[in-house]
């Protein structure tokens, strides 16, 4: 279970995170919605310990984050798969070496037959060939960036997923696949996951809750369901500016 | 007034309602914090080297791989830059040993130089502008996509994967490349001491083992280990808090290549006093 209690952050002057309280459930997806720059990708980052709080408390597994020792905090990391917004993957890597990385049980990382046979299954579940192991991430297109990551975030077999952006730049046709991917792993996999999204009709595919940050703060949570029906000015007014009443009514 | 203010905001990167209250007190004080700030952090970071030393497995491989690049990489380059330093020692010598010295004198000083000071200090040099540059633009770009970000996500120590194996392949390196520099450049000074000073084989080899003494090249060696550290450490740091985008990349390489220029001349004056 995630638990952030009171999260404040600050850059300089700017304050992204004005008391953040946000949880989620094991096995859950929540899709943390909001407009671009709002502190989206800061809050996610609270989650695995790459940003620390200014203040408030950030617990995954009953732990607090922010506290643990160097070596607790890499174990802890190793359960959470990180999905970044440009895919992050290591370009003097081939795509066969950047999942191996992935893989973080030091005596399966040493076996190259379990390597290779763990590399193929995840290439196989983001849906990619067996022959784009072998190519560099400069050979690959966005969506295909995209899912090299997921593939990476999901090798070692983490408890929980966190995607930021997971759609971001990618035309409908890729972005629906990535979001019927997440679906799948979710479904697979049983992870708990976070989605980190300005995509309004995706996040609301995914997510078995929403989440809408603005102004530093959780401004609504609920199902999709209770966000379309909210009577909130700031929830209606960001789904009815991103995808029109169309979609909101849907 | 708000003209002067901003320019002021902008000479010294202060807020703009700041900028009329500059003074040169506080300006010192801004730089020495600013210095004390960079300060601390390296030496968290060589804090952290020693702590990652015990994890060999993750280090060792990349050592390896990062010391061929260093190593073999730049050999061409030290070899150029030693040859023409010999050379160029040995012309000046010419020039400046018109008469009443005894030419085997012009061995000495041409070997001394080149080992004491020439060898160590060019070779320095040409690895903070050659694996300086591309050591703090690896990291830096490696900062702005995240790849550093993604390294620590996945439970991997950054300073085991990306640091240990720069700053070790540096310092065991720059050593061996001082050697290879030593001999080429007193190799290339003898030949044209042949030249330009009339001076023969024995006298050469007489001059210069007159005045060599093998603490000499110790001293080089231990010149070169500190160097070793200087360009690949500053380098490393500056790549690892690079600022944002294409612009905070061009920043630190810079940084990284004058600083750690400008450390190698430093610790050579210093290590002369404190060594000869």
């Amino acid at each position: 279970m995630i638990r952030l209690v009171a999260v404040h952050k600050r850059f300089g002057e700017n304050v992204v995170l004005d008391g953040v309280n946000f949880d989620v459930q094991r096995g859950e997806t929540v899709s943390l919605l909001g407009p671009s720059g709002v502190g989206k990708s800061v809050l996610l980052k609270h989650i695995n310990g790459l940003i620390r709080p200014d203040s408030g408390e950030v617990f995954v597994d009953g732990e607090l984050v922010a506290l643990l020792p160097r070596k607790e905090l890499q174990h802890l990391r190793t359960k959470i798969g990180y999905v970044f917004q440009f895919g992050a993957l290591f370009d003097s890597m081939s795509v066969f070496d950047n999942i191996k990385l992935g893989i973080t049980d030091p005596a399966c990382a040493e076996d190259e037959h379990f390597c290779r046979m763990r590399v193929q299954e995840c290439l196989d579940l983001v849906n990619l060939s067996p022959m784009t192991a072998e190519k560099y991430p400069a050979d690959l297109s966005g969506g295909m960036k995209k899912r090299v990551g997921i593939a990476r975030a999901i090798a070692g077999r983490p408890t929980y997923l966190l995607y930021d952006e997971p759609t971001s730049g990618l035309d409908p046709v890729n972005a629906d696949i990535i979001d019927a991917l997440i679906q799948k792993l979710q479904g697979e996999l049983g992870v708990t996951s976070v989605v980190v999204s300005h995509d309004v009709r995706g996040s609301f595919r995914v997510g078995n809750r929403v989440a809408l940050l603005t102004d530093g703060k959780i401004r609504k949570v609920g199902t999709p369901d209770e966000l379309r029906d909210s009577d909130d000015q700031a929830v209606r007014q960001f789904l009815e500016r991103d995808f029109g009443s169309a979609v909101v009514s849907s | 007034m708000t003209e002067e203010r901003w320019r002021l905001s902008q000479a010294y990167r202060i807020p703009l309602e700041g900028a009329e209250k500059l003074d040169l007190r506080r300006y010192a004080g801004r730089m020495f914090l600013l210095g004390a700030t960079h300060m601390g952090r390296i030496a968290f970071m060589v804090f952290e080297i020693f702590r990652g030393l015990g994890e060999w497995r993750v280090w060792l491989p990349r050592t390896w791989e990062q010391a061929y690049q260093v190593g073999v990489g730049s050999l061409f380059i030290v070899f150029l830059t030693a040859a023409f330093a010999g050379g160029v020692t040995s012309l000046q010598a010419g020039y400046q040993f018109t008469s009443g010295i005894p030419v085997y004198f012009a061995a000495g000083v041409i070997t001394q130089s080149l080992i004491l000071e020439l060898g160590p200090v060019l070779t320095g040099l040409i690895l903070a502008g050659r694996v300086g540059a591309r050591y703090a633009a690896e990291l830096g770009t490696m900062r702005v996509t995240e790849q550093i970000d993604a390294l620590e996500s996945l439970g991997r120590s950054t300073v085991s994967h990306l640091i240990i194996p720069r700053v070790l392949a540096g310092t065991l390196m720059l050593p061996v490349l001082v050697i290879f520099a030593d001999v080429v450049g007193v190799t290339s000074g003898w030949l044209a001491a042949r030249h330009t000073l009339d001076i023969t084989n024995y006298d050469f080899v007489y001059g210069a083992r007159y005045f060599f003494r093998p603490y000499d090249l110790w001293y080089s060696l231990l010149k070169s280990v500190f160097f070793g550290v200087a360009v690949t450490l500053v380098p490393c740091y500056m790549g690892m808090n690079t600022g944002k985008g294409a612009e905070g990349v061009g920043k630190a390489t810079t940084a990284a290549v004058v600083s750690s220029s400008v450390l190698i001349l430093a610790l050579d004056a210093i290590l002369s006093e404190l060594l000869l």
